[in-house]
């Protein structure tokens, strides 16, 4: 089964320095480890400051670690020098973020988002396969090419983001809160694409977000994060029957629900 | 009587592209210790309906129609300076979107609970944070509050500062547009029940919550009332709504809610969600806004609105189950 590791993150500790005459060290991440399996989805769940987007980051390779290793198929992803490594293993491991707005230059036409991507894999731009991707994400070419991404409303633009990973199929995606800025009935749609990706190209993929329902129904497994640590991890169903950490406890309790209803309120 | 009865309201914005219809014939009341959510995806009108209903209506936006009434007083047909006036703070009070960032970075706790109750009432400094500390520790929050800047303060205790400030002077009617919608979970339940209490204790003596979270307005709404392009398509008890959804909407914007509990594995995300996206307001489809996504629908929905149509408390607005 070792094989089947495609992503190994190991003691990954950050620690932001802040402060210019007296420094202060903030211990963001604290030796966090854990593994992802081919197409299992792996959710990272916290509140807010709880270190979760730094371990996104460290692992997009857009932050250094201050200690600790991330193993991609075996290979330590900061050992990769190289454009061309960094280039393949940008395409392999590919990032949806919160905001698709963001990820968005809003003086381009969105197009160019989808051309970036054959870019990414250096062949010539292929019409037939952007619209192909459309498709799969159920949006129509003459919806949103030729558009403005201010044209586009927030659901359309994130399944466009992950249009771009129809066309890649990346071999992990890390989706830092993929749905908290669209609509339920929209979010529906947009989790299910998550699965497809999964279920037709094994894609494993890594769900941040603070949104334990979410995490809930997607994840084969679910890591919870407080404070820069991992303190419990388990399958969904067994973390939300009996958690065991006094941390996700009282993050179940917190949390709406829409059949229970909170006791003492 | 209602503290708050609307008939009919219809407010639009006028824009170079066309009127928004984002208040379209909306009728509701609001009873003594009633704890009303008003639910609905983002552009269905419900914040716009929060300042009609207060008649915070200023151009672009115009009512059209409607009367509404304020603890039996009309006030469709009286001017927004009139109503601020007389009513806002006093007998209706709003804690609006983005609230969080309206607290001066400069200016203590107890100074913008002054500015605020002052901008509605004459009332001393002295006495105001006299009462500001008396409603603090009612609530069981620490007065030394009163004393800290915002930078100083987590966004829980933030938020609860403002939902202070908007009710110290007793209003009956409350207004919370996403109150929590910037905060963790367990912060989130702080406010939650602090917005319980203030109404317990009769500080207030009914509240709208307006949030995109069902799960939310589950746990402390008594009645529930689900907006879609800007019109009411379904009214009732909280737990009747949830467990009998009658409106297709609504049954879609339940089954997309995803909470940590089995129900909601078994139930799955495909049983039924929702196709497309809401539709624009300056064009609304015609009939029935819903029936482009609708899996009911029928050729009467493509040119005739439903109303809202009661049968005992509950209320939908849906040719399925009008006769």
């Amino acid at each position: 089964m070792l094989s089947s590791i495609i992503l190994k993150v190991e003691d990954l500790t950050k620690v932001y320095e802040t402060g210019l005459f007296k420094k202060k060290y903030i211990t963001a991440v604290d030796k966090v480890s854990f593994n992802v399996s081919r197409g299992e989805i792996v959710s990272l769940v916290g509140e807010s400051g709880s270190g979760k987007t730094t371990v996104a980051k460290i692992i997009l390779r857009l932050l250094p670690p201050t200690s600790g290793r991330v193993f991609y198929n075996g290979e330590d992803i900061w050992e990769k020098k190289s454009i061309e490594d960094l280039k393949k293993y940008w395409r392999e491991v590919h990032a949806v973020f919160q905001d698709p707005f963001a990820s968005f230059n809003p003086v381009y036409k969105i197009d160019r988002v989808l051309e970036q991507a054959f870019n990414l894999m250096g062949t010539p731009v292929d019409e037939n396969a952007i619209k192909e991707a459309l498709k799969e994400v159920a949006l129509l070419p003459s919806e949103v090419l030729g558009k403005y991404p201010h044209e586009l409303s927030g659901g359309q633009r994130q399944r466009l983001m992950i249009a771009r990973c129809f066309l890649l199929k990346p071999k992990l995606i890390l989706a830092d809160e993929p749905v908290s800025m669209v609509d339920a009935s929209t979010r529906a749609s947009i989790v299910n694409l998550f699965l497809r990706l999964r279920d037709e190209y094994k894609t494993s993929i890594i769900f941040i977000t603070h949104d334990l329902g979410l995490a809930y129904f997607v994840s084969d497994r679910i890591l919870i994060m407080y404070k820069g640590r991992i303190v419990e991890e388990g399958s969904p169903d067994e973390l939300i029957s009996s958690p065991k950490d006094a941390y996700t406890r009282s993050l179940l309790e917190s949390v709406p629900l829409l059949y229970g209803k909170w006791a003492g309120f | 009587m209602s503290l708050l009865k609307a008939e009919g309201l219809r407010a639009y914005y006028n824009s170079p592209i066309g009127q928004v219809k984002a208040v379209e014939d909306i009728s509701l009341s609001v009873e003594e210790d009633d704890f009303i959510g008003i639910a609905g995806e983002s552009g269905c009108g419900k914040s716009t309906l929060a300042n009609v209903l207060m008649m915070n209506i200023r151009p672009p936006l115009k009512l059209y129609g409607g009367r509404l009434f304020l603890n039996g007083e009309e006030i469709s047909d009286k001017s927004r300076d009139y109503v601020k006036e007389k009513f806002w703070g006093t007998v209706i009070s709003i804690v609006p979107q983005a609230a969080l960032n309206s607290l001066m970075p400069t200016k203590r706790t107890k100074e913008f609970i002054i500015d605020v109750v002052q901008a509605h009432k004459k009332i001393s400094e002295k006495e105001i944070i006299e009462m500001a500390k008396n409603k603090f520790i009612e609530l069981g929050l620490s007065p030394s509050v009163l004393d800290l800047y915002p930078h100083e303060l987590s966004g829980g205790m933030r938020q609860r500062v403002i939902i202070v400030a908007s009710t110290i002077l007793n209003p009956k009617v409350l207004i919370a547009d996403e109150p929590t919608s910037a905060l963790d979970v367990s912060t989130q339940k702080q406010v939650l029940k602090m917005m319980l209490d203030l109404q317990r204790k009769q500080s207030i003596r009914s509240t709208i919550l307006i949030t995109h979270d069902i799960a939310i307005q589950r746990q402390v709404c008594n009645k529930l009332i689900v907006m879609y392009a800007g019109r009411i398509v379904e009214y009732g008890n909280v737990d009747d709504v949830l467990y009998n959804p009658k409106h297709p909407y609504t049954k879609g914007l339940i089954n997309s809610v995803l909470t940590p509990e089995p129900e909601v594995r078994r139930r799955g995300l495909m049983a039924l969600f929702i196709p497309g996206e809401p539709p624009n307001l300056v064009n609304p489809p015609p009939g029935c806004s819903f029936h482009p996504r609708c899996p009911f629908a029928m050729p009467r929905c493509k040119s005739e609105t439903p109303g809202l149509t009661y049968s005992g408390d509950r209320a939908v607005a849906c040719w399925l189950y009008i006769l």
